[in-house]
């Protein structure tokens, strides 16, 4: 039972802070300071620095252009990348799409994206789910249909394809055979977005940022090279692909960042002559929600030991997803609680509330959809009632 | 970081595991509960004899050396069954003398201990005190060279049945330094001395004291006059992470019985596991048992690191996640049992109170959310 990280992997997250602490640009650091809302062209910009620093990917076999990090290491490089407060990348291109294509891609697919993937020159966007294909992702109804010449003819509608207004590829579940049991006739394909018949319609989320998108495809024409993995193949290669990384899905460094941002909070709230943190209602409020955090560190440190040992996840590791987001909605609560009356603005200028305030109304909005993305958490306990369980 | 078991430690639990179900399952315990100890000297001494209770003792007191992480194995295991011998009230009690106690003293508690011969038991708490074990009234006066001893102590675990009793008691005339905390290592029959035993809701036995002009020789001190604060404070957090692994036990095995029962009963015609709303409540039931687990691991761990902070931190968040958790689980566990488990025959009401008596031993939920949330820590590097 050994719970200190080894010589070698304290020296790794050394270098991680050093190399957060030199390559962050000042006015990144700035907004990283009041944990401001990054926009999609300073994401950019961090993704080509850590890109540089060959820190992009860093799950990625080597010889695709990863660093080559271990399971620990992966997670010390994500942990600080979160505590920093650094911009966080897009997940499509590196950790969903890309992981996808080296596990299935054909060689002149993985030749043809991943490195514009790793270097930052194509964004990309997810299109899975629609309007009535929710949580019952397989009923999904968008059709790719064999035009006899070499091509796909893609028609149906696409929603929650967030950041897709930037995006230039977009990975997309389609029907491609309507008359057999809905997860066998569903292909993975790839879509230029700027494809003539493909339009995308960007919506504020509740947290009042253009995050979301819907995506139509009209007759869209998608050469069949752009079709990952067998055809009528797709359901399995998107349920590989949502075993991966669990241990990083618990976003343990941004609840610990936020933790860390309420006791600031705290501290520079006055309250009866002392500050709120000497409150000790609010200050054993916020000990709770810390307390909850460390248990669930514990639980993700098990799964990384375990998965750096080589074992398959235990059943520790299925539970990080509903763990963690549960208590990242809770930080944002937690974080509006403290401030009182300034919870209520929204949007208004610089100065209006203090600076670490700015933001955690709308992060407090935006956060509700962490137990929803990614495999709803209902949906989770249901995949956990049934496979753990036992029970059905 | 490694919490894979070391071949020993799997050949340690495979035996408790066998120990567990061939000569304790829970029906021992249920059938101890009219005894007036509670639990079997014969048992007793077989742990003994298995290494398990000497399993965290240095060697020359017939100990084997190994570590807490080792014990919580032990205790683990055990709390799946309720299993009901003395270990945890003579592993806290073990403490203080391991860290005050001369050679000499160490061999004449730990050795027969160890060996499974006699059990041990640890009076701090008093009307008064609550969870602060430097709240002291019971005083210890200095006349000549013996001690007299004067005070009343409550809730004592295994006080009924010990063979060694540590008394904590003032030794100046203030009212709550901390540095004035002694603590005293009796006989069960010393004159003066009256035990009261006392039933606790888990079926188990602990004592009331009252010490009455209690008269004992110098050499029965425990370390210097004074400075007994510090092993009495280890002890209490040994205490809260032994109730941690324990309960890590418990909730696991009260899981796995409402899970069979889902599997099993029907009710409109299917089994009651098919329905979701009893599904999702199982699923937040092992979530719970799974960071029970996970926590247990952390202060099985931590409560041996030299930086008290860093002790106090990791065990606190343990016995926290214990309340919270630990509470949830058995209440749902009788919840999805119906009203079967509101009853004295079924099993799950026997976890339900383990559960509580665990939660409120050693400091409870409020008492280490508390502690917590004033440790330096808690506040460390704010500034920056």
């Amino acid at each position: 039972m050994d719970l200190s990280f080894s010589p070698e992997h304290l020296a790794f997250r050394e270098e991680v802070r050093a190399f957060l602490r030199s390559a962050l640009p000042p006015h990144l650091r700035d907004k990283a300071a009041v944990d401001g809302n990054f926009d999609h062209h300073e994401v950019m910009e961090w993704h080509k620095i850590l890109f540089k620093k060959g820190w992009v990917a860093p799950h990625w076999p080597a010889e695709l252009g990863g660093p080559g990090l271990d399971v620990t290491q992966r997670f010390i490089l994500t942990e600080e990348l979160e505590l920093s407060g650094a911009p966080t990348l897009s997940a499509f291109g590196v950790y969903m799409v890309g992981p996808l294509l080296i596990q299935f891609g054909s060689d002149a697919q993985k030749k043809r994206f991943l490195p514009k993937i790793l270097a930052g020159e194509e964004v990309w966007c997810q299109g899975y789910s629609e309007p009535n294909a929710g949580s019952d992702l397989a009923s999904l109804k968008t059709r790719a249909e064999d035009d006899g010449q070499g091509n796909f003819v893609v028609t149906g509608q696409k929603t929650w394809t967030t950041y897709a207004q930037y995006a230039d590829w977009i990975f997309c579940l389609v029907r491609t055979d309507p008359t057999v049991k809905k997860q066998s006739g569903i292909s993975f394909l790839l879509i230029d977005v700027k494809s003539p018949g493909v339009t995308v319609k960007p919506f504020l989320t509740t947290g009042g940022t253009p995050a979301f998108c819907e995506t139509f495809f009209d007759g869209v024409v998608v050469p069949k090279e752009n079709l990952v993995g067998p055809l009528h193949g797709g359901w399995t290669m998107a349920k590989a692909l949502l075993g991966h990384e669990r241990t990083l899905i618990a976003a343990v460094g941004l609840s610990s960042r936020q933790i860390r941002r309420i006791k600031k909070i705290a501290a520079g709230t006055p309250a009866g002559g002392a500050s709120l943190l000497e409150d000790p209602g609010f200050r054993n409020k916020i000990a709770r929600l810390e307390i909850k955090l460390r248990a669930l560190q514990m639980a993700n440190y098990r799964a990384i030991a375990s998965a750096q040992l080589g074992h398959a996840p235990g059943p520790e590791s299925s539970i990080l997803k509903i763990r963690g987001s549960e208590i990242l909605q809770q930080t944002g609560e937690l974080a509006m609680e403290l401030m009182g009356m300034n919870s209520l603005t929204w949007f208004n200028e610089e100065g209006t509330v203090p600076a670490i305030e700015q933001w955690v109304p709308s992060t407090f909005n935006y956060l509700r959809a962490t137990t929803i993305y990614g495999g709803s958490n209902e949906i989770q306990k249901n995949i956990i009632a049934k496979l753990i369980l036992g029970l059905g | 970081m490694n919490f894979d078991l070391t071949d020993e430690q799997k050949l340690l639990l495979d035996s408790v595991a066998s120990f567990v179900k061939k000569q304790s399952p829970v029906s021992r315990h249920r059938a101890l509960r009219e005894d007036p100890i509670g639990w079997s000297r014969e048992v007793w001494q077989r742990m003994g004899e298995y290494g398990w209770l000497g399993l965290a003792l240095p060697e020359e007191v017939g100990g084997l050396g190994g570590t807490f992480a080792d014990v919580a194995l032990i205790l683990e295991q055990l709390g799946t069954a309720l299993t009901p011998e003395p270990f945890l009230p003579s592993l806290v009690a073990s403490i203080p003398i391991l860290r005050l106690g001369t050679a000499e003293q160490k061999q004449t508690y730990l050795a027969p201990f160890a060996e499974g011969r006699t059990s041990l038991a640890l009076a701090w708490a008093e009307p008064r005190s609550r969870f602060d074990v430097s709240d002291v009234e019971t005083r210890a006066v200095k006349v000549g060279d013996k001690y007299r001893i004067d005070g009343s102590k409550r809730w004592v675990l295994n006080g009924h049945a010990a063979d060694t009793i540590l008394v904590s008691a003032r030794t100046s005339d203030g009212e709550r330094g901390e540095g004035e905390i002694s603590l005293f290592a009796l006989d069960r029959d010393t004159p003066g001395l009256t035990i009261t035993p006392v039933k606790t809701m888990d079926g188990h036995h602990a004592a009331m004291l009252t010490l009455t002009a209690v008269e004992v020789s110098v050499d029965r001190r425990l370390g210097a006059e004074g400075a007994a604060i510090a092993a009495l404070e280890e002890a209490m957090d040994i205490g809260a992470a032994a109730a941690c692994a324990e309960g890590a036990g418990i909730a696991r095995a009260v899981l796995d019985m409402t899970t069979d029962y889902l599997r099993t009963r029907e009710q409109f015609g299917v089994k009651i596991g098919s329905f979701q709303a009893l599904q999702h409540r199982a699923v937040d039931m092992f979530v719970e048992v799974q960071l029970c687990k996970s926590t247990a691991i952390l202060a099985a761990i931590k409560v041996s690191d030299p930086d008290v902070v860093e002790r106090k931190g990791a065990v606190s968040a343990a016995k926290v996640q214990l309340a919270v958790g630990g509470r949830f689980v058995t209440q749902q566990a009788i919840q999805l049992h119906g009203g079967i488990g509101v009853t004295d025959e079924h099993d799950v009401g026997l976890y339900f109170k383990r559960m509580h008596v665990l939660n409120a031993l050693f400091g409870d939920e409020e008492h280490h959310v508390n502690r917590y949330a004033r440790l330096p820590s808690f506040t460390a590097g704010l500034a920056s």
